[in-house]
């Protein structure tokens, strides 16, 4: 069954009542088909009506939404010969951050995504995409990898932000992802980041330092979370839906900002409606995206890349 | 590189500017202990507590002569960056909450930058002001910290970096977030250059500015006590719904971890930069695999050392 978001209700009750009406509907009653066409017709305009404005708090409630394509699904979906690749080689594995080898359209790449599941067995497993320093330390070491045989690091970013735990801490958290930026900035091949839900902080910067950074129409990316900058900055989590507005956590915000560059538009009514259209759309960035990128030395992909951090936060620039 | 021109020279007038918030009181109390203190006392021993020995926070200008040699240092100018790139609001307009910690603080973000000796041995110190919005960290901060790290290549000279601040600035959005790749770059023109780069970790240093240059230095130091992690302790209670550990995420927590090298007490800190700085002389690779058995350059010597 399709999970309505509350800002949905409208169009849930119209696909509802078409439901209602399909069970009803018996071969030859023309009154009932056309009932079913005019309603489906409505629930369609108010699809897009609702989807042609929604508020960054609704965009953010779109980007969680659990049946939205996850990493994996992306992975499923435009990568052939996956081979998962596990562990930091000193703790332990996290399932958090998934990757590995795989060849997008024929072509040998390294994969990079955070994994926040996609039922209550997976989402537990994958620590609903909350990554511990073995995670990051994961991702630097398969970025390393993927430079030392000149392949292509492909991320999908999708997480609330890094794991916030006692042994997170304990074990250099923020030095583990200090080093996967690091890594992203120092790597001689190209890479294209893709933000496919929520661009949370720290957690997320960690894998989307890229030459290219793209990002879904209705994903966020922001320094904090809504609910965390209205608790810290209005004194109470309820004003989470003003503290998205202010944050300019868009899409379309942030390619105004010139922090990303490309949009990856999403199937009318969010990619979880569609999500084959949304991962084939996203698949054609991609490769568009890493085109350009394939024939530069790795110095003029450091160079490029350094040279498109250091402009974001030029007075001018912004 | 024009910005060098820019704001490499130093503005006497910002130098002479007012030192923030000197206590009028004859007396300061310390958090820790409670006992009561001289300030003019207070302000000799670096703020640290006669009592008990707790380690009070300092101003970023205070690091610059606590760090220094004596009249050796020259502040430079940094570069400018967008203010307030998304014309952000909460309760109050952050256009003037800006106004507001420039006033109280005579400085003109998070951030000051300094070049001169310690222990007669030239280098370059950014320290961060916590007092200027938490330390955080946006536009400003993150061109500053580049800046810092361009005039260190410059200047053959190591990097020192005193770090005080709460993380990202929330109001920048998006652009305080893109500042810990930026200063990462700032750490990785160190590493290039093969150039010490070290970090002195004070309390508080969290977030994203812990995320990112904080942890990169060649040689990570701490003082006594201070607060670091990466996320705030109230969200990890939250999160895990246990009881925090005794000790969490201080100084000396981190150097059982291993995530620092040192805890070093304030009246040590001159003497420790300059003996590691003395230690990790500017390095040529090349040149020196040229001439076997030849340092690259001769070591100064020790300032200290006797005659
Ligand atoms: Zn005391």
């Amino acid at each position: 069954m399709r999970q309505f978001l509350d800002f949905e209700k409208p169009i849930a009750d119209l696909e509802a009542k078409i439901e209602e009406l399909r069970q009803m509907l018996e071969p030859g009653s023309i009154n009932i088909t056309d009932e079913v066409a005019k309603l489906t017709e409505k629930a369609d305009r108010q699809l897009r009506a609702t989807y042609a404005k929604l508020t960054p708090w609704q965009k953010t409630q779109v980007a969680r939404h659990e049946d939205r394509p996850k990493a994996l699904d992306y992975i499923g979906a435009l990568i052939t010969e996956f081979s998962p690749l596990a562990g930091d080689r000193a703790f332990a594995e996290d399932a958090a951050i998934v990757g590995g080898l795989g060849r997008f359209e024929g072509r040998p790449v390294m994969v990079l995504g955070t994994e926040k599941g996609s039922e209550t067995e997976s989402r537990v497993r994958h620590n609903f995409g909350s990554a511990k320093p073995e995670g990051y330390r994961k991702a630097r070491r398969l970025i390393e990898l993927a430079g030392r045989f000149g392949l292509p690091v492909l991320t999908f970013v999708d997480t609330s932000g890094a794991f916030p735990g006692i042994d997170a801490e304990a074990r250099g958290q923020a030095e583990a992802i200090a080093r996967s930026i690091e890594a992203c900035l120092a790597a001689p091949i190209p890479i294209v980041a893709t933000i496919i839900g929520e661009g949370g902080s720290g957690g997320a910067i960690a894998l989307a330092t890229g030459d290219r950074v793209l990002m879904l129409e209705h994903a966020v990316y922001s320094v904090i979370s809504p609910e965390g900058c209205a608790s810290i900055l209005w004194r109470d989590a309820g004003q989470a839906a003003t503290a998205a507005e202010a944050l300019r956590l868009t899409a379309a915000d942030l390619k105004a900002l010139h922090l990303i560059d490309t949009v990856v538009a999403e199937p009318l009514g969010g990619a979880h409606r569609e999500p084959a259209e949304a991962m084939s759309a996203v698949g054609l960035a991609i490769a568009q995206a890493l085109q350009p990128l394939l024939n530069l030395s790795p110095a003029m992909l450091r160079g490029q890349r350094r040279e498109k951090f250091l402009a974001m936060g030029r007075e001018g620039l912004v | 590189m024009s910005w060098l021109t820019e704001y490499v020279r130093p503005r006497i007038r910002t130098l002479l500017g007012h030192r923030p918030d000197v206590p009028d009181n004859l007396w300061s109390q310390c958090p820790a202990c409670q006992q009561m203190i001289f300030t003019k006392e207070l302000e000799r021993s670096q703020r640290v507590c006669e009592h008990c020995g707790h380690h009070m926070r300092g101003t970023a200008l205070e690091r610059l002569d606590w760090t220094f040699d004596e009249d050796s240092f020259t502040r430079i100018e940094l570069p400018r960056a967008p203010a307030d790139p998304l014309g952000f609001r909460d309760q109050k307009r952050y256009a003037e909450r800006l106004r507001e910690a420039r006033a109280k603080t005579g400085l003109e973000d998070a951030l000051v930058v300094a070049h001169g000796t310690i222990g007669g041995q030239r280098a370059v110190v950014a320290a961060m002001e916590f007092g200027f919005m938490g330390g955080s960290m946006g536009a400003a901060v993150g061109e500053g910290l580049v800046a810092s790290a361009r005039l260190a290549v410059l200047q053959r000279a190591p990097l020192v970096v005193f770090t005080a601040s709460g993380g990202a600035r929330m109001q920048e959005g998006a652009v305080s977030l893109m500042q810990m790749p930026r200063t990462t770059i700032a750490a990785m023109l160190l590493r290039e250059a093969r150039l010490p780069f070290v970090v002195v970790l004070t309390d508080p240093t969290t977030g994203g500015v812990t995320a990112s240059f904080a942890m990169l230095g060649d040689i990570q130091i701490a003082e006594p006590g201070a607060l670091i992690g990466f996320a705030g302790a109230r969200v990890i209670e939250q999160t895990v719904h246990e009881t925090l550990p005794e000790g969490f995420q201080r100084a000396e927590y981190l150097h059982a971890h291993g995530i620092v090298d040192m805890v070093v007490r304030r009246s040590e800190m001159r003497e420790t930069l300059a003996r590691l700085l003395g230690l990790l002389q500017p390095y040529d690779g090349e040149a020196a695999a040229e001439n076997p058995g030849q340092p690259a350059k001769a070591p100064p010597e020790p300032a200290s050392s006797p005659a």
